[in-house]
C-alpha cells in the first residue's frame, strides 16, 4: 500500500545524493565523471534488487499458493486428508494475545520505571539494559530450548500453549522495552513540566500525560513483537508442540501457523497447502500491519 | 499591602554553582512583580523555587525560608498541594497533545472534580478568563496542538487558572510570540491581578515598566534592587541598575 511512497522517496533522496556528489567531485575530470556514475548505478542496482527480490518473493509465494486455496483449508477441523489450517490460525490468535498479554504490562512497566522513576546513574538501570539487549540477541532455538527445559519438563506443563507463550513473551519483552523506552525519552520534558505545575504528581503526570504521548511508538513496538509471535517456529515446535487440534485450554498442545506451515512441508506430503498457508500468513500480517499503522495515525493526530 | 509570598535568606546551588545568593525579597498580594535582568542572572531560578519546581532537577539544594501566607512551602507543606495554589505558566507554550477541553479539565480532575457539570462550568469560566472563550468555544473538542502560539499560551493560562490558584507564576510568558499575541497576554494580565497575585519573569523592560507594579533586578544570583517600577526605571538608586535599564549591557 505504502509502496508507491517508498519508491518516491527512494527516488528523491537518489536525486539529492546525486547532486551532492556531482558538486563535491570534481565530475570535469574523467574519474571524477566515472566515479559518480558508478556510485549512481550502484544506489540504483541496489534499490532495484532489493525491490525485485521482495516483488518476487511474494509473487512466487501468491502463485504457487492461491490455486490451492481451497475451502476444504478452513475447516473447523483438522484431518490428514483436508490439511485445514482453522485450528492453526485460532491457535495463533490464541498464541499472539497470551503472550502480548503477558509481555506488554512488564515491558511497559519496566520501561516506565527506567525512563521515569529511575535516577540517572543508578545502577539497576544499567544492568537491566544489559541483561534486554543481551535478551535480544540470542537466537530464538535458544528461548525454545530454554521453555522446553523450564516450563515444559521442570515446571511439568507439557508442551502447552502456557509454555509458548511464556517463551514467546520473554522473547519480545526486549522488543515491546526498548521502544518504549525511546518513546518515553521522546516525549518532550515541556508536558511534565506543565503537568507538575499543575499540581499533578508523579504517578498522575506519568499515566495520564506521559504515557498518552508515547503511545504511537509504543504500539510500533508491540506491532514488531506481534510480527515476531506469528512468525516463530523454533521457540514453539519445542515449547507449545505441534498437536493438530486448537489449543483448548492453557495446558493443551497446539500449531501456530507458522508451525504448521513447517510442519506441513517437511512431512513433504502437502508442498501445494503448505504455500496455500504462507498465503494466508501473508495476509494476516499485511492486515495486522494495516490495521496498526491506521491506528497509530488515528493516536498521533489527537 | 498584604504579603504574599516572602523570601528570607534563600540560597541556591546547581551541584557547585552557586545561583542564587542570599535572597531576602517580600512579594505582595494582588500586584504584579515583575524579575527583569540578563540571561543566567537566576531569575527564572527564583521563580521556580516559589512553586518547588526546581525540586526536580538534580542537585538542586536549597537553603533558607520562603513562606506563602506565612506558611513555609519547604517544610510539611504538600507540594502537589503548593502547585495548586501557586499555578505556572511556562516561557514556551505547552499545552498537552489532547483537545482544548481535556487539557483545561486536566486540573481540575487532578484535584478531584469529575462532574461534567462542574468541569463545563470551569472550563468556560477560565477561557472565558484568559480572553479565548470566544475564539475556542467552537471547537473544544479539537486537538490544542492546532492552536496558534499565541492561543495556545492563552489556553496555558487558561489551563492554570482551572485549578484555581493564588499566585500566578509566569516564566517570560511572551517570549515566544508575536506582538499581537503578546499584546493580549499584556492587556490579561492587568486584568487577572484583581484575583491574582503574579510574578512574572521577563527580557522585555518596557514589558516590565507597562504591567508591573513592583520590578526586582537581578544581577549575577543577587537581587541588585527590588522597588515599585516608576521608581526603580526612572531613577534607579544603583549603578548597576542604571547601566542595564539604560542599555549599557545585558
Amino acid at each position: 500500500m505504502n509502496e508507491p511512497t517508498t519508491a518516491m522517496g527512494y527516488r528523491r533522496n537518489v536525486l539529492d545524493s546525486r547532486e551532492h556528489v556531482a558538486r563535491r567531485t570534481p565530475s570535469k575530470t574523467p574519474s571524477g565523471r566515472a566515479q559518480a556514475l558508478g556510485l549512481r548505478g550502484a544506489v540504483y542496482a541496489a534499490a532495484g534488487l532489493t525491490f525485485f527480490v521482495l516483488l518476487f518473493l511474494i509473487g512466487y509465494i501468491l502463485v504457487r499458493g492461491i490455486p490451492y486455496l481451497t475451502p476444504s483449508l478452513f475447516e473447523w477441523k483438522y484431518t490428514s486428508d483436508n490439511c485445514s489450517m482453522m485450528p492453526a490460525i485460532v491457535t495463533t490468535l490464541k498464541m499472539t494475545g497470551l503472550s502480548l498479554l503477558i509481555a506488554i504490562p512488564i515491558s511497559v512497566f519496566t520501561a516506565v520505571y527506567l525512563v521515569e522513576y529511575a535516577k540517572r546513574g543508578n545502577r539497576l538501570v544499567g544492568l537491566i539494559r544489559l541483561t534486554t539487549e543481551t535478551l535480544s540477541g540470542i537466537p530464538s532455538i535458544v528461548y525454545g530450548l530454554f521453555g522446553l527445559l523450564f516450563f515444559v519438563t521442570q515446571l511439568g506443563w507439557g508442551m502447552s500453549l502456557a509454555a509458548g507463550a511464556l517463551t514467546l513473551a520473554i522473547m519480545i519483552l526486549p522488543l515491546i522495552m526498548r521502544s518504549t523506552e525511546e518513546a518515553l525519552l521522546a516525549v518532550p520534558d515541556l508536558y511534565r513540566e506543565a503537568s507538575f505545575g499543575l499540581g499533578a504528581g508523579k504517578l498522575r503526570t506519568t499515566f495520564r500525560i506521559v504515557l498518552p504521548s508515547a503511545m504511537p511508538g509504543i504500539l510500533a513496538g508491540i506491532i514488531l513483537a506481534v510480527g515476531r509471535v506469528v512468525g516463530e517456529t523454533a521457540a514453539l515446535m519445542y515449547t507449545a508442540g505441534t498437536a493438530t487440534d486448537a489449543a483448548s485450554g492453557l495446558l493443551s498442545s497446539g500449531r501456530t501457523l507458522a508451525v504448521h506451515m513447517y510442519c506441513l512441508s517437511s512431512e513433504g506430503l502437502h508442498t501445494n497447502q503448505a504455500y496455500a498457508t504462507a498465503v494466508v500468513l501473508l495476509l494476516i500480517v499485511l492486515v495486522m500491519n494495516t490495521i496498526s499503522a491506521l491506528v497509530a495515525r488515528k493516536l498521533t493526530k489527537s | 499591602m498584604n504579603t504574599k509570598i516572602m523570601v528570607k535568606d534563600l540560597e541556591l546551588h546547581y551541584g557547585t554553582f552557586h545561583a542564587l545568593k542570599n535572597i531576602n525579597i517580600d512579594l505582595p498580594e494582588n500586584e504584579v512583580t515583575a524579575f527583569i535582568g540578563p540571561s543566567g542572572c537566576g531569575k527564572s531560578t527564583l521563580l521556580k523555587s516559589l512553586n518547588r519546581m526546581n525540586d526536580l532537577v538534580e542537585g538542586c539544594k536549597i537553603d533558607g525560608k520562603v513562606t506563602l501566607d506565612g506558611e513555609d512551602i519547604y517544610g510539611d507543606m504538600d507540594v502537589n498541594l503548593l502547585r495548586r495554589r501557586v499555578g505556572m505558566v511556562f516561557q514556551k507554550p505547552n499545552p498537552f497533545p489532547m483537545s482544548i477541553y481535556d487539557n483545561i479539565a486536566f486540573g481540575p480532575r487532578t484535584h478531584g472534580i469529575h462532574s461534567k457539570r462542574r468541569l463545563d462550568e470551569i472550563v468556560e469560566r477560565s477561557l472565558r478568563g484568559a480572553a479565548i472563550w470566544d475564539e475556542v468555544k467552537d471547537r473544544l473538542d479539537k486537538s490544542a496542538l492546532g492552536m496558534s502560539g499565541g492561543q495556545q499560551q492563552r489556553l496555558c493560562i487558561a489551563r492554570a487558572l482551572a485549578i484555581e490558584p493564588e499566585v500566578l507564576l509566569m516564566d517570560e510568558p511572551t517570549s515566544a510570540l508575536d506582538p499581537i499575541s503578546t499584546n493580549k497576554v499584556e492587556e490579561l494580565v492587568e486584568d487577572l491581578k484583581k484575583d491574582y497575585t503574579i510574578i512574572m519573569v521577563t527580557h522585555n523592560m518596557q514589558q516590565a515598566a507597562r504591567i508591573s507594579d513592583r520590578t526586582a533586578f537581578f544581577l549575577l544570583g543577587e537581587v541588585v534592587e527590588y522597588s515599585e517600577t516608576g521608581e526603580l526605571f526612572s531613577s534607579p538608586r544603583d549603578k548597576r541598575t542604571e547601566d542595564y535599564i539604560t542599555g549599557r549591557f545585558g
